[in-house]
């Protein structure tokens, strides 16, 4: 995974609450085995018309939103399905931090296990954002991850509450799975413990 | 010694499966039961391969297919490549870490959330993952079960642990006696229109109240499984003696003295006296009525003697603005009699609503009367032995007979990414969990509601009350 640290970048203004995930991407574009490649169809009934052409009111159709690496958002984003294309789908067009007043709890988790940060910060401040990223290319905004401050573009330091332990994964690019087997021995001590206090559960076996 | 502070069916359930809680908190939970499907493990499996890691516990692990399947001629192959290869790339992975899988043509596939209880894998007091939001729907046999990402699925093959802090508890109480033709689809989305589609989120819900405990294996499963469309992590159920009836004698569950055992042990599991909860909510059940979904989430939803609401009464400029987007996509004016809203498909399904005492409530109403023209209406059991066992009571004749459509198993039209889809414009009254915009297919229009409402729909070709038919 990508480390994220510091990222100063273009903010998109998306002012809908409750985005859900088959509007950041449709289920008819998971039907692939890989995770790369899924930023074509980012927002796609949001961004294309049902010929596949460009919208030319949507926000990441237009300048210089096509190179949004922030996407300032409003409550409850990324309701809905647990598809970590979504993510995946964000991350392919060059998004590596949302910032809302609330995020859906697995969409939420998503975003850290692919260098994606999540920002939560009260509605009033994400509005003030909102105003921000609407000024395009000369009011870029910086995410200072070690800090936990975003930067505004008129210096105004916003600072946000994150989970240390994520903070720490995310800073140093560090694989969850890698993390967690530092402690296989207590996992197997506690898989030892467990199938004798509950020798009455059967194993799945088919065949 | 001094009194164990009183705790949640969640808070026992967490406790016991905490491998190890690192300093700030987070704990690594041991997972019990990982249901793997088709969509959301592709990447997690090439993970795996990259690393040269294997699955810890596949005799913890179910594969099955379900999200693409085709749902007839089934026999003659998956047409659509991209599904096809989804298909086949699940079955190489199982194969290649050996992990149990029903294969697409035996009796036991179907939804992950409709086999994991019917085959007694899912069981109270257990953890259960699964790469799908719906995994809630296991906490009706009280299973702290809920949907992960591929990166966790990841995480759970190589380790059959995640790393998670504790969600807070919330309690959902429903009393009264349901009036008749109202279910717990009404149920659930009465409480989703209650609390909202965020009410839930960092939240497990527990539901509790006399009107939960009436309600059927079947019914819980459905409230539970739309714990999700509250935001919510995960929804429970305390086990009973309903739910020790209802595991009894199913293929994976113990049996003889170690069923014995097992209950002694579910019986501790209950919320305590006196346990805490976080936010709690009420509800009397003998207020709600058949509900019906006009907008496109689930909390846009009304008694179906309601109307179309007007976006002017709104709370604020953003939810006005929400709202006219919601009736714009839909095609609904405000003030409209939802019991006037003609539909073109009925889809009868899902993991929500594709049991056999879903398919027996469709069939009540379809029983002696036809579907009206100009409607098409699909049923498709949640699996094969679903599917076995309703065709056993009749029950596909009667559907058959009355003009329905009878499916194999499969997720089908809940979402699109199979051959059953809406066309653009096309409206459905759906059993579904979620109508969000395009979730039926492209330009499709979803009215959430119960499989004997999606019936009685079905046969008037309108959204219906379903007390008028009774």
């Amino acid at each position: 995974m990508q480390a994220f640290t510091t990222l100063t970048g273009v903010a998109a203004p998306l002012p809908i609450a409750d985005v859900d995930t088959d509007k950041i991407i449709p289920a008819r574009f998971l039907k692939t085995v890989k995770r790369s490649g899924l930023g074509v169809h980012l927002f796609y009934t949001l961004r294309f018309d049902k010929d596949g052409r460009e919208r030319p009111d949507f926000v990441l159709n237009t300048e210089p939103y096509r190179h949004a690496e922030i996407l300032i958002a409003l409550e409850n984003f990324g309701c809905g399905s647990s598809r970590e294309h979504a993510p995946w789908a964000l991350l392919d067009f060059g998004i590596r931090c949302v910032i809302a007043p609330g995020f859906a709890d697995i969409f939420y988790n998503n975003c850290f296990k692919n260098g994606v940060l999540p920002i939560r910060l009260p509605r009033d401040v994400c509005d003030r954002l909102m105003d921000d990223a609407r000024m395009g290319g000369n009011a870029r905004l910086t995410v200072d991850l070690a800090r936990q401050v975003v930067v505004r573009p008129n210096g105004e330091e916003v600072g946000f509450d994150i989970d240390p332990f994520r903070k720490h994964l995310l800073l140093n690019g560090l694989d969850d799975i890698g993390q967690t087997l530092q402690h296989a021995t207590s996992i197997g001590t506690y898989e030892t413990k467990r199938g004798t206090e509950q020798s009455w559960l059967p194993p799945v076996h088919v065949g | 010694m001094p009194e164990a502070r009183p705790r949640t069916l969640f808070d026992k359930i967490w406790d016991s499966h905490v491998v190890e809680r690192l300093p700030d908190g987070t704990c690594i939970l041991y997972i019990d039961r990982h249901l793997v499907h088709e969509v959301t493990s592709p990447q997690a499996f090439e993970g795996l391969r990259l690393a040269g890691r294997r699955v810890r516990r596949p005799d913890c692990t179910i594969a099955v297919v379900d999200h693409n399947v085709p749902t007839e001629n089934r026999r003659n192959g998956i047409a659509e490549e991209e599904s096809r290869i989804q298909i086949e790339t699940l079955e190489r992975n199982v194969a290649e870490f050996g992990v149990p899988y029903f294969p697409l043509l035996s009796a036991q596939q179907g939804i992950v959330h409709i086999i994991g209880p019917e085959q007694g894998i899912s069981l109270p007091g257990m953890t259960i993952v699964c790469g799908d939001s719906h995994t809630s729907t296991h906490g009706a046999v009280a299973a702290l079960a809920f949907g992960i990402g591929t990166s966790e699925v990841e995480h759970v093959l190589a380790t059959q642990t995640l790393l998670q802090k504790p969600a807070k508890n919330m309690r959902v109480a429903v009393d009264g006696a349901l009036p008749v033709g109202v279910t717990a689809k009404d149920v659930v989305l009465a409480i989703i229109g209650r609390i909202g589609i965020a009410g839930g989120t960092g939240h497990v819900i527990e539901y509790t109240g006399e009107t939960i405990r009436g309600l059927d294996m079947a019914g819980r499963m459905t409230v539970c499984n739309m714990s999700i469309e509250a935001g919510a992590r995960a929804g429970l159920v305390a086990p009973d003696q309903k739910t020790f009836d209802y595991i009894k004698g199913r293929p994976f569950a113990p049996a003889g003295d170690a069923f014995d055992r097992a209950v002694a042990y579910w019986r501790t599991l209950p919320s305590d006296e006196g346990a805490s909860y976080d936010k709690q909510e009420k509800l009397d059940a003998r207020k709600i009525a058949p509900m019906v979904t006009w907008g496109t989430n689930p909390e846009a939803v009304a008694p179906i003697t309601g109307i179309v609401p007007d976006p002017r009464e709104a709370a604020d400029e953003a939810r006005q603005a929400q709202m006219q987007r919601m009736l714009d996509y839909m095609g609904l004016t405000p003030g409209q009699k939802l019991a006037e809203i003609p539909v073109d498909v009925v889809f009868i399904g899902s993991c929500t609503n594709s049991r056999l005492e879903d398919i027996r409530a469709a069939a009540a109403i379809a029983r002696g009367r036809r579907v009206a023209e100009g409607v098409r209406a699909l049923v498709v059991p949640g699996s094969g032995i679903v599917k076995e066992q309703a065709e056993a009571e009749g029950l596909d004749r009667i559907l058959l007979e009355a003009g329905f459509e009878w499916r194999e198993a499969g997720c089908s039209m809940c979402l699109g990414m199979n051959p059953d889809r809406l066309k653009p414009g096309q409206r459905c009254a759906s059993t579904s969990n979620r109508n969000f915009e395009g979730r039926q297919g492209p330009g499709g229009r979803t009215h959430l509601l119960s499989p004997a409402m999606a019936a009685a729909a079905a046969v008037t070709g309108h959204l219906t009350d379903v007390r008028e038919l009774a």
